[in-house]
């Protein structure tokens, strides 16, 4: 018996509680963008992030997509399923860019790159295993009723808030050359990128490193077809992915497949390996097919922003919230944080930079706070809609898959989530982004930065995975050792 | 909600995850597979639906047989034959 025979479920009403609350939180949804829409038809900006972060929830959610998933399970259990979901979302995300970039409507900037990508995306890639999931994952879970997960979300946001505005002694830390380098930036008076290890580090050396697309090396503009779809796709997405999916298949996946291809009495050979290779893309539907819509709608999303800016002929949100009467927390730059794409992160850091501004802290002479991203208020902040609906959009999905459950954690659970979104906190700082503006967007768009910060990921992950090998056999030699009949 | 593995019968085991998020259940189930024999019973319980995506394919992987999947309200309850 396989184990699809084997499934069965409790049984339940048709349309019970579980059916009731889903459609109440997706009304809520509706009634929240009709209320706005009605009120001001520029609210449309706030409510597309809504609805393409529900989508995102979603997919997230049916496809249990984890990037943390990806090489923890690789590295932990043997399991490739994530890896092979990443790729397939990576490539129809990496398709769908092109397109949007090649027709004029891309919102993205790749970000600088250099060794600092590699750095943060170890940082990252350690706090993503200890915290259990990723940025997006800890999302979706928290929509799964996971309060560990929000624990999680909670730890990153104070984290990266606090990472951002941290002077005085920080300063000790910082190079003389990165010094010197900020200062004579000559940013804005409100900014006092003197002071500050994260403004110094930006101003003194991140903007200071090389910016690129693989479109550059072959010397065609993003805008171009060979720039956007033979550069930055092709030569960007698809070939890096590929090569991952063939070295996961030739460590992990071929020669377990050779010996049960062999056992049933079938020819080796290049047949057997591309049945293999195969199989391994196939193992597990809900994942790939949950990569392929969430690529799409990626790609998507870019495109509709941008779609409605030209239509109401804004650059930047802030254009919208100053219309709509909420000008609070807007950079001097005139600008709050609006990337136009997924993005998990820095809304984070805002609402919670929001709460500390509200407390008496004055974070708005920072960069990140005060150049770039502002600290509107979490209510009207286009990127939090997005993360909240994000998290509605899973809990339907668990709530009509009978998965969602309300879960207080326990004290080693709560105490690996407050740890792990610390790392994690600071290594999408030092990033730039998380898993998905990171790695997720600047991959899909040929970032040459994307790549870096996965590989960082990578090896974060590893040495997560080394640390709770080690914990998990403790724990088990423990309770194995206090129980007479488990002497096996 | 401490992990709790246990013998439950000739041959039978309970491993009990519930509270856990990723890796743990994962990575426990992968320890407690190990230590029982082939052909042993393994009767996982756990609440965190995304380890149970990455069991399945642990379990197709090493050959071990998932007899059972019960699913109610976000707890799953699996019973595992070693190979």
């Amino acid at each position: 018996m396989d184990a699809a025979q084997a499934t069965l479920a409790v049984p339940k009403e048709r349309f019970g509680t579980h059916e009731r609350w889903a459609l109440a939180v997706t009304g809520f949804f509706i009634v929240v963008s009709a209320s706005v829409y009605a009120a001001n038809e520029l609210y449309v900006y706030l409510v597309a992030y809504l609805w393409f972060g529900f989508i995102y929830g979603m997919c997230l959610q049916g496809g249990r997509f984890c990037f943390s998933s990806a090489f923890r399970d690789l590295f932990a259990v043997g399991v490739p399923r994530m890896v092979v979901g990443i790729v397939i979302a990576c490539v129809l995300f990496g398709v769908t860019s092109a397109f949007v970039t090649a027709t004029g409507m891309s919102a993205f900037h790749p970000a600088t790159w250099g060794i600092h990508n590699v750095i943060a995306g170890a940082v990252f890639g350690v706090g993503m295993v200890v915290a259990g999931g990723c940025a997006s994952s800890s999302l979706y879970k928290t929509g799964e009723g996971n309060m560990a997960s929000a624990l999680v979300i909670l730890s990153i946001s104070v984290t990266q808030a606090v990472f951002v505005a941290i002077r005085g002694w920080s300063n000790k830390l910082v190079p003389q050359s990165w010094h010197q380098a900020a200062v004579a930036r000559g940013l804005p008076d409100a900014i006092n990128a003197g002071d500050g290890w994260m403004d110094q580090y930006l101003a003194g050396y991140v903007w200071n490193q090389p910016k690129g697309t693989y479109a550059d090396l072959l010397g065609a503009p993003n805008e171009s077809f060979l720039g956007a779809f033979v550069g930055n796709f092709l030569l960007g997405v698809v070939v890096p992915a590929a090569l991952l999916l063939g070295l996961v298949y030739l460590f992990w996946v071929r020669k377990g497949f050779l010996k049960k291809w062999k056992r049933d009495g079938k020819p080796g050979g290049l047949r057997a390996d591309l049945a293999g290779f195969w199989g391994m893309v196939a193992s597990s539907k809900r994942t790939a097919v949950a990569g392929l819509i969430l690529g799409i709608a990626a790609g998507l999303h870019m495109y509709v922003m941008m779609g409605i800016r030209q239509k109401f002929g804004i650059e930047n949100a802030a254009q919208i919230l100053r219309a709509i009467g909420q000008d609070f927390g807007i950079s001097v730059k005139n600008t709050v944080f609006d990337p136009g794409y997924w993005y998990v992160t820095t809304q984070e850091a805002q609402w919670v930079g929001w709460v500390f501004q509200k407390l008496g802290w004055n974070n708005m002479d920072n960069i990140f706070f005060g150049l770039n991203n502002g600290i509107p208020n979490p209510l009207w902040n286009p990127a939090d809609w997005m993360s909240v609906a994000l998290i509605g959009g899973a809990c339907v999905m668990a709530l009509v898959h009978n998965e969602f459950k309300f879960k207080v954690p326990s004290l080693e659970v709560a105490t690996w989530a407050i740890i792990g979104g610390f790392f994690m906190g600071v290594g999408s700082r030092l990033g730039l982004g998380c898993n998905v503006g990171a790695f997720f967007v600047r991959t899909a768009n040929g970032d040459f930065s994307g790549w870096l910060f996965g590989l960082g990921m990578v090896g974060g992950a590893y040495l997560g995975v080394k640390f709770f090998s080690w914990w998990t056999e403790r724990k088990m030699a423990k309770e194995m050792a206090a129980a007479p009949d488990l002497q096996l | 909600m401490a992990m709790k593995f246990e013998k439950i019968g000739e041959g039978a085991y309970s491993l009990d995850v519930k509270g856990y998020v990723c890796p743990h259940p994962q990575l426990y189930t992968k320890s407690a597979l190990s230590k029982i024999r082939p052909g042993d019973t393994l009767r996982l319980l756990f609440d965190n639906p995304s380890s149970g995506e990455s069991i399945a394919s642990m379990c197709d992987k090493n050959g071990d047989e998932i007899l059972e999947q019960i699913t109610d309200a976000g707890s799953f309850r699996w019973l595992i034959k070693k190979s």
